[in-house]
């Protein structure tokens, strides 16, 4: 007899007043028991609708049904048939837009917790079990992927499954991607995301690190290394800003930079670790991404007063996933909603002292179908601020682009891929994730690494290779 | 890992390292840099590639002890290997249409400018170098400056070695002593490169100069490195770091040194109160 209570089993978490100070993982997790009640509210449909959502199809009402029944392992092995990176993306899938979106609970409450369920398998097994050494048959056949990312990962982890010699080159000194320098550990601890990067080793794939290709090797000479094929993962890192006046004045960061200072390089810690950040009294984080929410609870747990999230839009528009948004509102961010920077206000000797905006409304849907926000008159204030961090977006890296000859990009950067395959206009060559449709998900990177995996197989197929 | 091949004293703050890195010594250009980080918990540094030799796989860096991770560094002994060493970055020096070029070093910015006066050199280019120290004690490079240098000028703030100025006042007799120059590279302090441009400009002279804000992916990512050059932000990891000294925006520069002031200091102390502990005990 399903459980129909219109409501997700409640998720234990961090009570906000305390995790808005600590770096600790919100979300401790469900217990064996609430998993298994959760379970019990999928009506297991026939139909599925829940899986078209899902871009990797995990088999959502099969591995719930294992989970309802105890079967932990089970249900693990089921979800890494097709996403091998469960723990994260139970964490990080924007599921409300995904997988929960088709869920025919959803109609009547809330839908099932896929996400949290998919979360408590991965971690279930983690804890319990150890990774099984998978009996391949190995080939010479070498295969270069760039970048470490979700996109990265899942298309090198593929790969090394079906027997390649799988080489990723990633140019940081830690890999992961934004896994590792963008989403922070209270999202997404980063113990859990290196277990996910030595189960890969497990299975044959080589990573180093330093390697920032387009410099220390192009993409031709890897080849002529003996790379039969190349995937790029390597993301879309490049920060934009506004354009406004004031942008460089101390005490304003592109979000990438003030993530990168505290994930990566662990400033949270400081001085026990020698890079620092400065967070100020008051902060106004720019964006209403997922990006955005990060860099301000953030700046939040690091124990400014006052931090907000200046959005031109509304509360409709906002990017980020629902789960963010809740939680920040929760932990004491301010949201600015229909506001807009006009200019960044600075000391004599440089410092910010201030970010001048205006209000918006929202007038006729844009091109993208969002309406679009048009400036009130006689609105301008200013907040009252002394950090700005910058989280309006990323681009794809120039580097690889302009040390390739002959690989085709859009005029805003992205590599032109093969949707299905991940091909690109160089025979041998293929990309996704965020460099090739610029800032998106982890499951959608992670998708995209798996197309090309396969396309990269029946290449080396045909060319022999195998 | 990055072993080092060999440590050298240049004066009392400032070393010299050749690190075994054959990918990066493989693809190295005059202009180019490096970062590194020495353990699990440091910061990455930039620093110059201030020699390289492709045959033995090598990179040679030269630093300064100013900070937390110099100091680190320097303490590092031959046979040691550093953590992470990432490169070449940057975007290479080019010398074209050049007849007769002048090199300004200060103080460090000398090794910075040393692999730019030796590319030159190995050009075919006439150089003339004016290198400046605050005193005699800090000359750096004076002999493999000589080697690729036409004319070679050591000053001193204090007159220690002889020659008392600053490398503004040098270069400006050479220029009104006849020499007329295609190019000027200065490199040193901000201060420095903007007193050199403001000189240059008047004679209208194509200067460049090498910035140096703080960095730390380098490859385009944080955006920590910007830096205005003619009106425009520009990334100095990757656009740069050499930049037209005439459009850079010095005085932003300056300002945006002073960004992680305090932290440094306390790294510093923290350190070095680790240090007087570990002894103690
Ligand atoms: C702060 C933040 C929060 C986010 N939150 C979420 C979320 O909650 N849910 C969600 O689904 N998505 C989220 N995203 C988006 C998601 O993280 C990305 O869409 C995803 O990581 C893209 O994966 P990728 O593999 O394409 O690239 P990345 O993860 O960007 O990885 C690219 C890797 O390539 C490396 N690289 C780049 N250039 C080179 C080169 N020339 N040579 C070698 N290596 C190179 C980079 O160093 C990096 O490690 C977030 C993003 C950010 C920044
Ligand atoms: C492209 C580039 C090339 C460089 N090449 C060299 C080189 O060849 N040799 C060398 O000795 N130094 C070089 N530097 C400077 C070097 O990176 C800094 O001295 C180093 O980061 C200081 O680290 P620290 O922890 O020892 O000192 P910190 O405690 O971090 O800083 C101490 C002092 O150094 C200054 N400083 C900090 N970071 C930088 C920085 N990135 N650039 C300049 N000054 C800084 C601070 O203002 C402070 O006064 C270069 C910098 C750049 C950006
Ligand atoms: S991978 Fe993401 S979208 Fe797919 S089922 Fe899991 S949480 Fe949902
Ligand atoms: S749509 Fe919802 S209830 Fe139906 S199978 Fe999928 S998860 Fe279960
Ligand atoms: S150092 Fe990060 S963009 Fe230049």
């Amino acid at each position: 007899m399903p459980n129909m209570s219109p409501y997700k089993v409640k998720i234990p978490e961090q009570p906000p007043e305390i995790r808005n100070k600590n770096f600790l993982e919100v979300s401790l997790g469900y217990t064996c028991e609430m998993a298994k009640e959760e379970a019990q509210r999928c009506l297991q449909c026939k139909t599925k609708p829940c899986m078209a959502g899902c871009p990797v199809n995990v088999k959502i009402p099969d591995f719930i049904l294992h989970i309802a029944c105890g079967e932990f392992e089970k249900a693990y092995e089921i979800i890494n048939e097709t996403n091998r990176l469960p723990a994260i993306c139970g964490r990080v899938c924007p599921q409300e837009s995904q997988c929960e979106k088709f869920c025919v609970r959803g109609v009547k409450g809330e839908p099932v917790g896929i996400g949290r369920l998919e979360r408590f398998a991965a971690d279930w097994y983690m804890s319990n079990r150890s990774p099984k050494a998978e009996n391949i048959h190995r080939t010479q056949t070498k295969v270069a992927v760039i970048g470490s990312g979700p996109a990265g990962l899942t298309c090198a982890g593929d790969l090394a499954g079906m027997g390649y010699d799988v080489t990723i080159f990633e140019a940081f000194h830690t890999p992961g991607g934004v896994l590792m320098y963008g989403i922070p550990e209270f999202r997404l601890p980063k113990d859990l995301v290196q277990k996910e990067i030595e189960n890969l080793k497990q299975l044959g794939v080589k990573i180093n690190t330093n390697m920032v290709i387009g410099k220390v090797f192009s993409l031709e000479e890897l080849q002529q290394e003996g790379y039969q094929a190349i995937f790029i993962g390597s993301g879309a890192g490049l920060p934009n800003f506004m354009g406004i006046p004031g942008e460089n004045l101390n005490g304003v960061y592109s979000s990438n930079e003030f993530l990168t200072r505290i994930n990566l390089m662990k400033a949270y810690r400081f001085p026990q670790y020698d890079t620092p950040v400065r967070v100020g009294r008051n902060v106004a984080v720019i964006g209403g991404g997922n990006v955005a929410m990060d860099a301000a609870r953030s700046a939040k747990r690091l124990g400014a007063e006052k931090v907000y999230i200046v959005y031109r839009r509304s509360e409709k528009e906002l990017p980020a996933r629902l789960e963010e948004v809740h939680h920040a509102r929760e932990e004491g961010i301010i949201f600015k909603l229909l506001t807009n920077p006009t200019q960044i206000l600075g000391t004599e000797d440089g410092w910010v002292q201030g970010m001048e905006c205006v209000e918006m409304e929202l007038g006729e849907p844009d091109k993208s179908g969002r309406r679009r926000p048009i400036e009130k008159k006689n609105s301008k204030h200013v907040l009252d601020v002394d950090i700005v961090i910058i989280a309006i977006g990323q681009s794809p890296n120039p580097l690889i682009k302009s040390t390739t000859q002959n690989l085709d990009t859009y005029d805003w950067g992205g590599i032109i891929a093969e949707e299905a395959t991940g091909a690109t206009s160089i025979p041998g060559i293929y990309a996704g994730g965020d460099a090739v449709t610029g800032a998106a998900t982890v499951i959608l990177a992670m998708g995209s690494g798996k197309n090309a995996a396969k396309a990269i197989d029946q290449y080396l197929k045909r060319q022999g290779y195998y | 890992m990055y072993k080092i091949i060999k440590k050298e004293t240049l004066s009392p703050s400032v070393k010299l390292m050749k690190i075994e890195a054959a990918f990066i010594a493989r693809k190295a250009e005059p202009g180019q840099f490096i970062i590194l980080r020495v353990s699990e918990k440091g910061e990455r540094i930039p620093l110059t590639i201030a020699d390289y030799d492709r045959a033995e796989g090598t990179v040679t860096i030269i630093f300064q002890e100013v900070g937390k991770t110099t100091k680190e560094l320097g303490k590092m002994e031959e046979g040691q290997e550093l953590l992470d060493f990432v490169g070449p970055l940057g975007t290479a020096s080019h010398f074209e249409n050049i007849k007769k070029a002048a090199v300004i070093g200060g103080g460090l910015g000398t090794a910075i400018a040393y692999p730019q006066a030796k590319k030159l050199h190995n050009l075919g280019i006439e150089v003339h170098s004016v290198i400046g120290f605050r005193n005699k004690d800090l000359i750096i490079l004076e002999n493999e400056m000589s080697k690729v240098s036409n004319k070679l000028i050591v000053a001193t703030d204090d007159g220690s070695n002889g020659i008392k100025g600053f490398v503004t006042d040098e270069l400006k007799k050479l220029i009104e002593q006849g020499n007329t120059y295609d190019l000027v590279i200065a490199i040193g302090p901000l201060i420095m490169m903007k007193a050199v441009c403001i000189l240059t400009k008047q004679y209208d002279i194509k200067t460049i100069v090498s910035m140096n804000p703080v960095m730390i992916d380098g490859t385009g990512m944080c955006g920590g490195c910007r830096v205005t050059v003619g009106g425009n932000t520009k990334f100095a990891c990757v656009d740069g770091p050499d930049f037209d000294g005439h459009e850079v925006d010095f005085d932003e520069a300056i300002r945006r040194q002073m960004m992680y002031k305090s932290f440094e200091k306390q790294a510093l102390e923290d350190h070095a109160c680790r240090l007087g502990g570990a002894s103690n005990a």
